[in-house]
Order: structure tokens, then sequence, then C-alpha cells
């Protein structure tokens, strides 16, 4: 910041050259604010982009649905409610409105007879109806989709981990032959793309007779081939000294494992669960493929069909939206840095 | 130490023990990866429909699928939405990224908001960018009618972004072949940048704060400008970072289906096709029109091949700049 000042000062000599300086200091200082101010100002552009949508789908979820239909489209929910002789807000529905008159035709929101109100007795007021999520929740087997899914994150968390602590353990500590090949193998194996493989394995879930079942959407996941990797690679970072340590004192293999490997590899295996988690709870297109009726249908591919039956009434669309990815935000807002760091090293994109 | 070597050998060299360990994932991954990946070669040259083998039929599927105008045009229209995605989605993530990489406060909080919609789900993601996109009622058209644009249709729209922009400018001829994709794709390419954005800006911060702050001091003192370090300095060490971004975002976006099945039609895949990935295209074909899981495998295969020769053409092309 003072570089120029200090080079404008040793230049020339005398008061004039150090007043000059001073000026191209504080010029230097101006251009450095206001570029300040460029860059969070765009950085905001990009909070606004990022978050706009997601407010979008809240505020869209808990308006009525002749709400919907208004353009311009109003942020904050409201409603029409006209003030009682006893003084508490009643919601009503507009029927019609005569302008000329001044008076509208409503109809209480919780029934009874139409009557007319003048104009100015008719108030908006905010208005969240939270009902929406209650009627989307009950329009789809929603709570059987959810349970579905909670089930499968967690079989197929449960699993892989027990398979690829094993696994990665094998490959990281032992020796045999062929080691280095089938680890190669398994790791170019991670290369092919889920369409390539989709089509072949609903032909073997067929054959096993598990196509819409849990173990279509389990069983092919129970290993995945990242997790391994990211062990091995942490395993091997344990020292040999420790190895040699445990053997001394009798220890097993599999004691090692249990009791030295895996309590210092508390931030891989989360790094792994989080993942796992993460990838399950939002796979589409496996689940999509594999199931075919609700009593097995996961969340997601419970949402897409809800969608699409639903077809104008967004704002149960949208409820069931937040609702389906509810889980995942909380838990994003509350454990952001590791699941940031663990979706970034494993490469998958949600 | 003999007989420590002894004991570990006896420990820890035992291939016995290690086929027992290495069982449960391999058994997995054998029966679930290695057979449907060699078998999708098999698939393809047989005749399946729902799942059952009917018999062999040889190369009939690929020449059959070298003549489907349909097929070429699923390719077009994914080479569209890759060449969409991929350099938009690098260079605003890049650009977010040095933005945020100026000693900015509070810069856990820029970084978490922009990440959150690689957490949510696609599903929801795509059902609620349908919503803004709607023609008459949507969020996006209401932002642009307020800022005096004319309102477009969106996910609805069949013509080409190019023939749109030269009909805006007056022209009243534009080749067909110069329509581009249609505006439809383009309004799907922007969830699709939206959703996934935040990984490469998280991805491009961490690359950038790995680049040690001495050359910077060192080329201020030299009396370097900002452009200058940026070109001389980040960009050459941030590239591996780079690579590694357009690397992933490339093969992401080849199998684009999610959006394309959720936001797009009825039918899928509009308006008027021009929203028919290779992917979908697929789906169509193996699962739901009759179920012709031997031209879905060799489609499936078809895609893979121009996935893995386009990494491995990227890995050739790149490498020679790469700075590691």
């Amino acid at each position: 910041m003072a570089d120029a000042a200090v080079k404008a000062a040793e230049a020339g000599a005398g008061g004039a050259a150090r007043a000059a300086g001073a000026r191209a200091a504080a010029g230097h200082r101006a251009r450095r604010a206001a570029r300040r101010v460029w860059v969070y100002a765009l950085l905001w552009l990009g909070i606004v982009i990022m978050v706009m949508p997601f407010l979008w789908m809240v505020t869209t979820s808990l308006k009525s649905p002749i709400e919907i239909l208004t353009f311009p489209p109003t942020w904050i929910p409201t409603g029409q409610f006209v003030r009682g002789a006893d003084g508490e807000w009643r919601e009503v529905y507009v029927a019609s409105r005569d302008g000329r008159a001044g008076t509208a035709v409503v109809r209480p929101a919780e029934g009874g007879p139409a009557m007319t109100v003048p104009l100015d007795e008719l108030h908006n007021r905010v208005r969240f109806r939270f009902g929406n999520y209650a009627a989307a929740w009950r329009q789809a087997p929603f709570a059987r989709y959810y349970l579905n899914t909670v089930f499968v994150v967690l079989c197929t968390l449960a699993g892989q981990l027990v398979t690829s602590c094993l696994a990665a353990y094998a490959f990281a500590r032992m020796r045999f032959p062929g080691r280095d090949a089938v680890f190669l193998l398994f790791l170019s194996m991670m290369m092919v793309p889920e369409p390539v493989y989709l089509v072949p394995s609903y032909i073997i879930l067929a054959k096993f007779g598990w196509i819409d079942t849990y173990q279509a959407m389990i069983v092919p996941w129970l290993a995945y081939i990242f997790s391994i990797f990211l062990l091995r690679q942490h395993f091997k970072t344990i020292p040999n000294d420790l190895y040699d340590a445990a053997i001394i004192d009798g220890c097993s293999r599999f004691a090692f494992l249990w009791r030295i490997v895996l309590p210092l590899s508390k931030a891989t295996l989360a790094a792994v669960s989080i993942f796992t988690v993460v990838s399950t709870w939002n796979s589409f297109l496996w689940p999509l493929v594999m199931t075919n009726t609700p009593s097995v249908r996961p969340l997601q591919v419970g949402l897409a069909r809800f969608a699409q039956e639903q077809g104008t009434n967004h704002e149960l669309m949208m409820a069931a939206a937040v609702f389906s990815i509810a889980p995942l935000v909380v838990a994003y807002f509350m454990a952001q840095k590791q699941i940031i760091q663990s979706l970034a090293t494993s490469g998958i994109k949600g | 130490m003999d007989w420590l070597t002894e004991l570990r050998r006896k420990r820890f060299m035992d291939p016995a023990t290690a086929v027992l360990y290495l069982v449960p994932a391999a058994a997995i991954i054998a029966v679930f990866r290695l057979a449907p990946i060699a078998s999708a070669f098999l698939v393809s040259f047989f005749d399946v429909r729902m799942g059952r083998l009917r018999g062999f039929i040889g190369l009939a599927h690929y020449t059959r699928l070298f003549q489907d105008p349909v097929f070429w045009s699923s390719l077009g229209t994914t080479a569209y939405y890759v060449i969409g995605v991929v350099p938009l989605s690098l260079f605003l993530a890049l650009f977010a990224a040095v933005l945020l990489n100026q000693r900015i406060r509070a810069l856990g909080f820029y970084r978490t908001v922009y990440f959150l919609p690689v957490v949510t789900s696609l599903v929801a993601v795509s059902v609620v960018w349908k919503w803004i996109f709607h023609p008459r009622l949507g969020l996006l058209n209401y932002v642009i009618t307020l800022s005096g644009g004319r309102a477009l249709q969106w996910l609805e729209e069949p013509r080409g972004v190019f023939d749109m922009i030269a009909g805006a400018a007056g022209w009243t001829w534009w080749p067909g072949w110069l329509a581009g994709p249609s505006l439809a794709l383009v309004a799907v390419v922007i969830v699709s940048v939206w959703r996934g954005i935040g990984y490469n800006i998280v991805i491009f911060l961490a690359g950038l704060q790995n680049i040690p702050d001495q050359y910077y001091e060192a080329a201020r003192i030299d009396g370097a400008s900002p452009r200058q370090m940026f070109w001389r300095i980040t960009w050459p060490l941030l590239s591996p970072t780079t690579f590694y971004v357009l690397l992933s975002t490339t093969i992401v976006s080849f199998q684009v289906f999610t959006q394309i099945y959720l936001m797009t039609g009825p039918p899928i895949g509009g308006p008027m096709g021009t929203t028919k990935v290779t992917v979908y295209y697929l789906f169509e074909k193996g699962f739901d029109a009759g179920g012709n899981m031997g031209y879905a495998s060799a489609v499936a295969l078809v895609l893979f091949a121009i996935i893995l020769s386009l990494t491995l053409l990227q890995r050739r092309v790149v490498e020679q700049r790469v700075h590691y």
C-alpha cells in the first residue's frame, strides 16, 4: 500500500515529492477500497442467486393455490381477512369484487354462508399455510418413502463401513499374491459411469428376483470402491511401530483393526460415512429403475412421481421438496465443514 | 529382531486371512460391478427384452444405432449440454474462488451458501427450478419483466438460442444448422451450473490456498499488476486443480439425466425432442418403451467410449500444459 509513496519519496527529495507520494498513496487506498466494495457486491450477488430458489421454494410452499396464480408474485404469503364483531380476525376467500359499489362477496375460510363486506374492511395479512405440508404428506405415502430411504441409507452405510474397513485393512497391511493387481482392477472400475452398468445390473437383479425389493437398492452398494481406497490410504499412514508393539503384546489381527486402527481413523470414517449417506439419500436413477411400487420406493423417486402427478399444485410440490431435503440441509448447517470436506474429497457431486 | 519379522509375517503375510478380509467387498464388487461391466458388452450383442435374453444377434444393435437419427441427435444435444455447462461452471467457479481468496471476512459463510445446492437432491432442485422457469407464473420471468425485458418460454421453448438472438437483433434469416441448443436446454444448463458450482468453487479455493504467498509478495515487490499476477502465478500454479475440475465436470455432465427427466416435457426430452440427451435415450429404450435392453446397452457403451476417449484426450492435451 505504501510502496508507491516510498518509491516516490526516494525518487525525488523535498516536500513536493513527498506530498505527491502521499497523494498517490491516498489514491491507491481509494482504489483498493473501491475494489473491496466490488468484491463484496459480487459475492453478495452470488449469495442472492444461490439462496433465491430456496426462499422461493419455501415461500411457495406456504401459499394458497389462489395466491400462486397471482402475478406479480408475492414474497410473503398473505391471506384476506375480515375483522369480526368480537375483534377476531377471520380468514375469507374473495369470491368476487364489485369496485363500483366498493364491496366484495367473501366466503369464510372455516365454512359458512357467503357474505358481502365493504372493500375497506377486507385486510391483507401474513398467512403461512403450514397445512400444505400436511396435505402433501397425506396425498402420497411420504411416510413410507421416508422410512424406505432411511432404511436403505442405514443398511448401506453399515454394510459399506464393514466391507470397506476389512478390504482396506487387507490392502493396506497384509501381503498376498496379486494384491496390487486386484487393487488396480478395483480402481479402474471406479472410472466406469453408472449408466454403463445400469442395464446389466438390472438383468442380474432380475435373475435374483430382486427387482422392486430393498436388496436391489442396498446390496449392489454394499461395497464402494472409493471408500476402500480412501480408508486404505489412511491405514497406510499408521506407523509400523504401532503394529509391532501390538503384535508383541499379543494383539490379534482383528483386535488390532478394531481397537487401534479404527479409533485412529475417525476422521476418515466420518468422511466416508458422510458421502455414503448423502449419495445414497440423493440417488435417483438407480432406484427409479430398480423399483416400481410405493412399498419400497425411496423418497427421491417418490418426490419425482409426486411432482409429475401433481401438475399444477405447486404449493404441494414445493412443500414435498422442502421436507425431502430438510434432513440433509439441517445436517449440513450443523456440520458444514466436515460435509464440504467429505464431498470435496470424494468427488461426488451430491 | 528376527523373531519380530517372523511374527509380523505370521500375522500379516498370511494369504488365507487376507482373502477372508477381502471376501465381503470383493464378492459384492465382482457380482455387481465387474460382472455387469463385463456383460454390458455381451448384452449389447444380444436381443434382450424386459430382462430376458432372446438370442444372439451380433453387431445388429450397433449397425442400427449408427443409423438411428434419434441417437445422433441425442449425442448432439448432450454435446451442447456439456459445452454449455463445463466452461460456464469452470469460469464462474474460478472467478468466485479468486474473489473469495482475497482475505474475505466470514469466508465460511459464503462457502457454506455456495455449496448448499450440492447437498440438496437433484430431484428437489429440478422440481423447484421448473417452477421458477414457469412461463406465466415463474419467478424468473417476473424478474425479467421487472427489469424491462421480455418474458421467455424457457423450458417450453424449442427454438435455438442463436436463432432467437439473431431474431431479436432483427435478422430475418438465420441458417438452421446454426440455430444452437434450444432455450429449454439452456435452462437445464443454467440449473446444472447453479447446482454444481459450489463444488467447483470449493476445489478451486483449496487450490488457490495452496499457492504460497511468497510468490505474490515477490511479484508485488517487482511491481506486477494484479492481472499479471493472475496469469503468471495463479493460472499456471492452479493448473492441476483446473484440470481436475475440467475432467470431473465433463464426466458428470455427459451423464446428465435427472434434470432432463424432471424438468422437461411432457413428453420428457421435449419441447420437440430438443432436450433428449443420451442417458435419457438409454433409459427410454431400456426401461420405458418395450425394454429393449440390448439396444440400451449398446447406447451406454458408445457413451462410455466417448467419455473415456475424451478423458484420455483431455489428459493428453492438458498434461503438456499442466504444471505440477
